[in-house]
């Protein structure tokens, strides 16, 4: 088969809806672009273990101390799922994980923000996860079928974190006046990078014809921005919580809601590097990965002796 | 190539999140789903057994509970740091079982107490003092794997030997605990187990830390087989296990174990008591006010809230 015909192929396959598989032919492009963006999701649930994990020690009751180690442990869960699917591809999790502490690959902005309180645990969920949750629904449609695989197992437990998200700050709306203001604040400081989320409008995104015409993606940024929009009006209303835009409001014709746009030159200065916590995040992955790597040599070293062991001929068994 | 799209996974999804302002009772248990506390819970308020002191019962439940708790705790400050992502979820994975474990032995301990103190009011509003877990379970691994690895072979192998010695308590919570119990301290012993080899049978590098951590460890070893007043008493009304009755089931694995892995059984001095009293009675080492310090900040700085 020439190169045309393996294209044509692909584009039948795509067009008539259905999933490529790793041994299919597929264009380069498309390979590249799958690794890219499967590996930029993996390493957003690694990164994303960090904001929350630093209240795990102060979580503060038993029981939320259970939610929160056992979503952060989803999210690490989530994150090898996702190696796996880009490894069908041809990478492997240690080349992807120099590039995510090389900064050579990017991860979801919204894990350089600091998590400052635990209302912050609560907001995560709730925005964060909700927004994350409008983002990946429709890649469970993805052409690719162990992405969509993966993302299909992934989102049913996103939406578990983010009704727990939501559950926490019902407790919190519902008690102190400080834990009140504690909601509020979050709120407040979450709001902007969670619509920020969706990326750049979409006058302004240059990859999104090409992957929607992949089947990569399957909504533009605006579409899943207003949608979001328009699922968490209502549930701040039902926490008795105010989202920080004046100019929210609900649109009759449009039957939809008006928001003002978020500061998308804070959105590119954190993409760049310059958020409030894109240094830590990335030296706290450098040091993990790399004061492990002497545990990784030992289990590959002892897994060499086993293997040779169990070989005939081994001195092992000669002895 | 197969199989079409289906529009399912999606239209589920977004009704979930729909759902969510039409959630009403935020007390609903559902919500902690998976934290394994859930299967004991209505045994925490049957009665304390025929002929069994209350406040011993109370007691010998904080202890097996602390040791948990704070165990739980110290296993927590893996996350996010392990070697590999598979690490990060198993400790994470063995965190939770043991918070599981503490959340319904402080249950039972209040109930016995009659005290109207609950799980949280135990773990929060206690002082060092207060707090009757071994010395192990509150020394921090500082993010060393090898240290944790050797920490979790000799509390697991530990607590195994002892859980397994409560399934039939006299006690339903012990009892349910000890259940549940016996199949988690397996896996948290086999884990610790497959570690220890790889580690100390790995490369020249992994052997020495492996055997260093070990060193380290071994001070805390005695204390676990040491027993209190309470335990011998309970002992008697069929509640509690004499810790001093696992040394030989312990010795048997751990040995078995480093002979294995290429490691050296320890030979070091036993840290010592104070009057004879030691973490069982609320004398403890340094480290601990440091880990209470910050598990209860929160919780202190907002007395009275709800969670």
């Amino acid at each position: 088969m020439t190169t045309a015909d393996l294209e044509q192929g692909f584009e039948a396959t795509i067009a008539a809806g259905q999933r490529v598989e790793p041994r299919d032919w597929m264009p380069e492009a498309y390979r590249k672009t799958l690794i890219r963006q499967i590996a930029q999701h993996a390493h957003s649930e690694i990164i994303g273990m960090q904001p929350e994990g630093n209240w795990i020690l102060r979580a503060p009751s038993l029981r939320r101390k259970a939610i929160l180690l056992a979503k952060v442990q989803d999210e690490a869960g989530h994150g090898m799922y996702l190696y796996a699917a880009a490894e069908t591809l041809g990478v492997d999790r240690e080349e992807l994980t120099e590039k995510l502490i090389e900064s050579k690959q990017k991860y979801s902005s919204i894990f350089n923000y600091p998590a400052l309180s635990y209302a912050d645990i609560g907001v995560i969920g709730w925005l964060v996860d909700g927004a994350a949750i409008c983002n990946q629904v429709p890649l469970c449609r993805c052409s690719y079928g162990p992405y969509a695989r993966a993302m299909i197992r992934i989102c049913k437990e996103e939406s578990f974190h983010q009704r727990q998200g939501f559950e926490l700050l019902l407790a919190m709306v519902n008690g102190t006046g400080a834990q009140r203001e504690m909601v509020q604040e979050s709120v407040n400081r979450w709001w902007w990078p969670s619509l920020m989320m969706f990326g750049p409008p979409d006058g302004d995104s240059p990859n999104t014809a090409q992957s929607m015409a992949w089947g990569i993606k399957r909504h533009t940024n605006d579409e899943l921005r207003q949608r979001f929009v328009d699922m968490t009006v209502p549930q701040a209303a039902a926490l008795g919580i105010a989202l920080p835009d004046p100019a929210l409001a609900w649109n009759e014709e449009r039957q939809a809601h008006d928001y003002s746009e978020p500061d998308w030159d804070e959105f590119k200065a954190v993409i760049a590097g310059a958020g409030p916590a894109n240094a830590q995040r990335i030296a706290h992955r450098r040091r993990a990965h790399e004061s492990g790597a002497w545990v990784r040599e030992a289990a590959q070293a002892y897994a060499g002796k086993q293997a040779a062991g169990a070989a005939p001929g081994s001195n092992e068994v000669a002895a | 190539m197969n199989g079409h799209h289906t529009g399912v996974e999606e239209h589920d999804a977004t009704n979930a999140y729909q759902s969510l302002s039409q959630t009403t009772g935020h007390d609903d248990p559902r919500w902690a789903f998976g934290t394994g506390v859930e299967d004991v819970q209505a045994e925490i308020t049957s009665p304390v057994p025929d002929g069994v002191d209350a406040e011993d019962l109370a007691a010998y439940c904080q202890m097996l509970g602390d040791d948990a708790l704070i165990y739980s705790h110290r296993l927590c400050e893996w996350v996010s740091n392990a070697p590999e992502l598979e690490e990060d979820v198993a400790l994470a994975n063995i965190a939770l079982d043991l918070l599981g474990q503490a959340r319904v032995l402080l249950a039972r301990a209040g109930h016995a107490e009659g005290a109207g103190r609950d799980e949280e009011v135990l773990a929060y509003a206690r002082t060092e003092a207060q707090f009757r877990n071994v010395g192990l379970a509150e020394l921090g691994d500082e993010l060393d794997f090898a240290h944790a690895i050797a920490r979790l072979l000799v509390f697991s192998s530990w607590r195994l030997a002892l859980l397994d010695r409560l399934l039939g308590s006299a006690d339903p919570v012990i009892a349910a605990v000890a259940g549940k119990g016996v199949k988690e301290l397996t896996y948290h012993r086999d884990y610790a187990a497959r570690w220890t080899l790889r580690l100390g049978d790995g490369t020249d590098e992994s052997h020495h830390r492996m055997q260093a951590a070990l060193d380290t460890v071994w001070p805390y070893v005695e204390e676990l087989f040491r027993s209190t007043d309470e335990e011998h008493r309970l002992v008697a009304a069929g509640v509690a296990a004499d810790p001093a009755q696992t040394r030989a089931e312990f010795d048997a694995v751990l040995g078995e174990v480093l002979a294995k892995a290429t490691l050296t059984r320890p030979d070091r001095q036993p840290i010592g008591t104070i009057a004879g009293r030691g973490g069982r009675q609320g004398l403890h080492t340094e480290k601990l006010g440091h880990v209470l310090a910050e598990m209860q900040s929160l919780a202190r700085q907002h007395p009275g809230a709800r969670w």
